[in-house]
């Protein structure tokens, strides 16, 4: 019983953390209408920005993590300007394409940088906590409370500024968000910005967790893409449930077959998704 | 310095063949096989385990390889192909990582990590260059072959219709095709392709491991491919060469600059192919060679 509760606790605080990520990639797919897969080396470069910050300059936590989010978000409106942009003439799957080559020069640009070492976050030690029989880390509690408030910062966004109604607009009708005089460039080079920083902030609280090497976020990239599909790819609270989901299923194959097998569960699940309900949970019909 | 030419010319025949594996899906029936890598390693394992463990005629392998790889392709492709053609690309993805996990985690039935050694080779080693020579003949005339098929293919109503889809489903559909057994019967072939590489691969190189199979291929071949132009025959071939020679360069040009660590060189290698794909697909993305636009059969 108390592994099970472990196990329970232990999902959903790395479903918090994918949560983050996977906000990111849906709202990314939402407005542009293309499945990033950049989205595990933005998070690469998030994290390693935020590690640079706090153990070169010696920014607190918080910092960091917003110096994280900052350059992933400009790092992706780079990319998307750059190369992405001009490739969508040729249709979504020219882009996604043309993100996976992205994403090999940022995770080798931080290895040319950083080198293939681990690297670990400036942290003060601290014990773990009892909750009644579960034990967690004041670490892993941070993550939850960070990922929460960054959730919650988003649908903010998203439901109370002028920007992020335009966003959802845009995702909903882009015909008549333009009609109603929304400049989809504009929304679209904000969403990737907010999409990007979202991932940083996800690779960012990842190396927090563990440490960091250049593939901690192509690590998340197959969870990160299996909540997303349980959500229904292009639905934001869809994204949130899928990444608990994810994360929870994950800490539970753990229990039964070897740790490595956890990706196995995101691909089985995003098969078993498409095949059987490809509108996920709370997505629009996939066709 | 012959043996390393040979070496050097069978890697690209592999990766040829390969490449027409993507041409085939993704150049004529417009599937984005992100998983190649995946496939590629399906018939590798399938051959080597049969042949080294099962001793099996290494020809029997060989067709175990091509049947696996296809199947597999079969099973992967058919929940998504009613669906807009990304979600192939993410099932594909998410496949090249699960065998690579299974090909790392069963021990008893691939060797884990270590990978299986001693597999079979296709000519006698104690043939000294003649192996390479021999080998190469081999995989060469498997290149030459699949490249006859396709060119057929492409004149066939088959690949008439595979194109048609590609442009337009919808009109394909209303004209009476099945939209999805075409795709399906592409994307099967494409995989059969992939996984005939994967066992020749293994039967020149007599070992098999996880490490040769990382995602990066998908990406060499993405770009072998893209540049070679990918909807001709000779496109995925040429472009399949060219690549492995630009590989081959770059791993000498890294030693020359100074205060590099072997590291970095493989990153700015890797940075180098992935600036190439974008830059490809960016300006030219019909590659060296454009498709031809046929003219309609008479009536």
């Amino acid at each position: 019983m108390e592994i099970v509760l472990q196990a329970l606790a232990n999902g959903i605080v790395s479903g918090s953390l994918l949560a983050v990520p996977a906000l990111g990639f849906s709202a990314i797919f939402a407005v542009l209408r293309y499945p990033n897969f950049a989205i595990g080396s933005l998070a690469t470069v998030g994290a390693y920005a935020a590690w640079s910050a706090n153990t070169a300059f010696g920014a607190p936590v918080l910092v960091a993590i917003g110096a994280g989010a900052a350059v992933a978000g400009l790092t992706g409106i780079a990319l998307e300007a750059v190369a992405l942009d001009r490739l969508g003439r040729g249709g979504p799957l020219m882009k996604a394409i043309g993100s996976l080559a992205a994403a090999m020069i940022l995770e080798n640009v931080v290895r040319f940088g950083f080198g293939n070492d681990l690297h670990a976050f400036d942290l003060p030690l601290a014990r773990d906590v009892m909750v009644g029989p579960v034990r967690v880390g004041p670490q892993q509690l941070a993550g939850l409370a960070v990922a929460l408030a960054v959730m919650a910062a988003v649908w903010a966004f998203l439901s109370l500024t002028s920007l992020g109604r335009s966003m959802r607009a845009v995702a909903d009708n882009p015909d008549l968000a333009r009609l109603k005089g929304v400049s989809p460039r504009l929304v679209s080079l904000v969403t990737v910005f907010v999409g990007a920083a979202l991932c940083g902030i996800g690779g960012t609280l990842v190396g927090l967790d563990a440490s960091l090497d250049p593939l901690v976020g192509g690590r998340i990239l197959l969870s990160v893409f299996a909540a997303a599909v349980v959500g229904g790819l292009d639905s934001i609270p869809g994204a949130v449930a899928g990444a608990f989901l994810i994360g929870i299923a994950e800490e539970f194959t753990v229990l039964a077959l070897a740790p490595a097998y956890r990706l196995a569960v995101s691909f089985a699940v995003i098969f078993l998704v498409l095949s059987f309900r490809p509108a996920g949970i709370l997505g629009r019909a996939a066709r | 310095m012959l043996t390393y030419v040979l070496f050097a010319l069978v890697v690209g025949s592999i990766y040829a063949l390969l490449a027409q594996s993507l041409m085939l899906s993704w150049g004529l029936a417009g599937l984005v096989n992100l998983g190649l890598a995946g496939f590629f390693a399906l018939g590798a394992y399938a051959s080597a385990t049969s042949t080294t463990w099962g001793h099996v005629p290494v020809p029997v392998g060989i067709a175990l390889a091509v049947v696996a790889a296809a199947a597999a392709g079969f099973v992967v492709c058919v929940s998504t192909l009613r669906l807009r053609d990304d979600y192939l690309a993410i099932v594909t993805l998410g496949f090249a990582e699960v065998v690579r996990i299974v090909a790392s985690n069963e021990v008893w039935l691939t060797g884990g990590t270590d990978g299986i050694s001693g597999v079979p080779v296709l000519v006698p080693r104690s043939a000294g260059l003649g192996f390479h020579a021999g080998t190469l003949a081999i995989v060469a005339v498997a290149v030459a072959i699949v490249y006859a098929l396709q060119r057929r293919l492409l004149l066939s109503p088959w690949g008439r219709a595979l194109r048609a889809i590609r442009e337009d489903q919808i009109v394909a559909a209303v004209a009476g095709k099945s939209v999805v057994r075409f795709k399906a019967e592409a994307f099967c072939l494409a995989c059969a392709i992939a996984g005939l590489a994967g066992a020749l691969y293994g039967h020149y190189t007599s070992y098999v491991a996880p490490d040769q199979f990382q995602p990066l291929v998908s990406i060499y071949i993405f770009l072998a491919v893209t540049a070679g132009g990918k909807a001709r025959p000779a496109g995925p071939v040429v472009g399949a060469y060219a690549l492995v020679a630009f590989l081959e360069a770059t791993r000498f040009a890294g030693e020359l600059i100074p205060g590099v660590s072997p590291v970095q060189a493989a990153a700015l290698r890797e940075i180098l192919v992935g600036l190439g794909l974008l830059v490809v697909l960016g300006l030219r993305p019909e590659g060296l060679l454009p498709e031809r636009s046929q003219k309609a059969p008479a009536p």
